[in-house]
């Protein structure tokens, strides 16, 4: 049996008190802020971490729904369930991608309880972390959760001074490719984070986020129908799985020609990877099969997937090619399959 | 645990926090029953129904989320109870149902279409069907087999194929339809 270790836990009422609750017990002594569980409490019962304190944010109502401000901006509260975020009526219309991406999350139960918030500070995962602690102890433990070797390295890349733990958030590449920003509250005040300098790659201190520091809000800049904006999932089954690629595809179209062209690739590396300079060779020119497949081209020769997640790695090198040709060329409405081109044929 | 008592502030009492490992105090709804008990803050819903509870239909399987079979309703959607704090499902705000408030008089539709159609073998993931399947004839009456399909990609089962699953899914929904 897995079971939980011991914690105390608290429920404020408002996002200010669970900010002082994090200031003063976060000081003296480990202390999580829960939202969901899904992905914190798995986590607990492996003893990857294990906060003393864990201060829950179900009974906040400020962190949850939905709502537009005066300039066009949507906010997501960072508790609102992924449920609720793939079936939002307005998340659909203005954001599909994103959408899209919470509906990928997991299975039906678990978006029903994991949120927004709780996706996009996804603890990183790898295939020799997330193991129970006997399996952990068995091989030694890794450098992302030491325990008492002082000598713990990292299991997939042994000579590397880092850790190589895997973003594996659906949300956090099309949060990225859509420019939003974070709202982080703590005891000391707010802060606007954007969305690219939220993630930090590295496996450990994978947030930019400060330990006394909360994720509330998840803003989203005003958008038009000239964007277009995809998001597509590589996994081995079509549920339960997180992403071993992700890849978020943005394009703004004019009359006929590509205006603006963002790619951010996910499950690659310890932050979302962006592109975007990659997909800006589309800029100006109206899209075509061969632009998209230079641009697929050149995203293949820069990814570097380890041996660290779900299935063959030089396989989801592959894959990473074939994946940002279909969402590229999905999002800039381009019909791949009234195209015979030669690079496509053999890649598809 | 003297640690964290030491840890709890002044501001975290007066908040009604639960101390590490002490019991606590939880009234809970289950299955239309009000339930009061004693246990810690840790123990899972799942532990608590199975263990204080003694409601044993809901089943530990993977415990870390991975498969579906401790699945209950809250507030009538399936949720899973291995990963479900009971102090933050209260009663009267929240209302739990488990596998055994199913059956009135008689057995729930869909646990006689199970039966008839024979979609349980082991029968180790049926608990967790049953109650996700309740869900959704609750909110679609009449679910396309493709819809079946989604609403039950979060429970596993290793026996059937879950082609007689979705069958008797099916089934129940002409029948409770008709």
């Amino acid at each position: 049996m897995m079971r939980l270790s011991p914690f105390t836990y608290l429920a404020p009422r408002t996002l200010a008190e669970a900010a002082d609750l994090l200031a003063e017990h976060g000081r003296q002594t480990p202390t999580m802020v829960v939202a969901g569980g899904t992905d914190l409490f798995p986590n607990m019962k492996r003893r990857q971490q294990e906060p003393k304190v864990v201060i829950g944010l179900r009974g906040v109502p400020e962190l949850r729904g939905i709502s537009t401000d005066r300039d066009g901006w949507t906010l997501i509260g960072a508790t609102t369930t992924l449920a609720q975020a793939a079936r939002d009526p307005h998340l659909g219309q203005q954001y599909p991608a994103l959408a899209h991406a919470a509906h990928a999350v997991s299975t039906p139960h678990l978006r029903t309880t994991g949120t927004l918030g709780g996706n996009l500070c996804l603890d990183t995962r790898c295939n020799y972390y997330d193991q129970s602690y006997h399996w952990r102890k068995s091989v030694d433990f890794c450098m992302k959760r030491p325990e008492s070797n002082p000598a713990a390295i990292c299991w997939v890349a042994p000579g590397s001074p880092r850790c190589w733990a895997v973003s594996s958030s659906d949300c956090a590449p099309v949060a990225v490719a859509l420019r939003a920003r974070f709202r982080l509250v703590s005891a000391a005040g707010e802060r606007i984070v954007e969305a690219g300098d939220f993630f930090r790659d590295d496996g450990i201190e994978y947030l930019a986020r400060r330990p006394d520091e909360i994720l509330a809000q998840i803003l989203l800049p005003p958008t038009d129908r000239s964007w277009r904006t995809v998001y597509l999932k590589l996994r081995r089954r079509g549920s339960f799985d997180f992403p071993i690629l992700g890849v978020a595809a943005s394009v703004k179209r004019g009359n006929s020609t590509v205006e603006d062209a963002r790619l951010v690739l996910g499950a690659v590396g310890s932050a979302p990877v962006d592109a975007t300079e990659l997909a800006q060779s589309l800029i100006g020119a109206e899209p075509t099969t061969e632009a998209v497949d230079a641009v697929a081209a050149q995203a293949y020769r820069g990814a570097r997937p380890l041996d660290n997640t779900d299935l063959n790695y030089a396989w989801r090198k592959k894959m990473a090619r074939v994946y940002v040709r279909r969402a590229l060329a999905d999002a800039a409405r381009l019909d791949l399959h009234h195209d015979s081109g030669q690079v496509g044929a053999a890649l598809l | 645990m003297a640690e964290t008592e030491a840890a709890m502030t002044e501001r975290g009492r007066q908040l009604g926090a639960s101390p590490t490992g002490r019991k606590q105090h939880l009234v809970l709804d289950v299955n239309g029953e009000r339930v009061e008990l004693l246990a810690p803050v840790h123990k899972t819903l799942l532990e608590v129904l199975r263990e204080e509870l003694d409601l044993t239909g809901t089943k530990h399987g993977c415990e870390l989320g991975e498969c579906g079979a401790c699945a209950v309703l809250v507030d009538g959607e399936p949720i899973l109870s291995c990963l479900a704090l009971p102090i933050e499902y209260g009663a009267p705000e929240h209302r739990i149902v488990t596998v055994e408030g199913l059956a009135g008089a008689v057995p729930h539709p869909l646990q006689t279409a199970f039966a008839e159609l024979g979609a349980a073998q082991c029968g180790y993931c049926t608990p967790g069907m049953l109650i996700t399947a309740v869900a959704l004839l609750d909110a679609d009456p009449r679910p396309a087999r493709a819809t079946i399909v989604d609403a039950l990609a979060g429970n596993i089962c290793r026996c059937t194929g879950y082609v007689k699953i979705f069958k008797a899914v099916e089934l129940a929904s002409a029948r409770m339809s008709g």
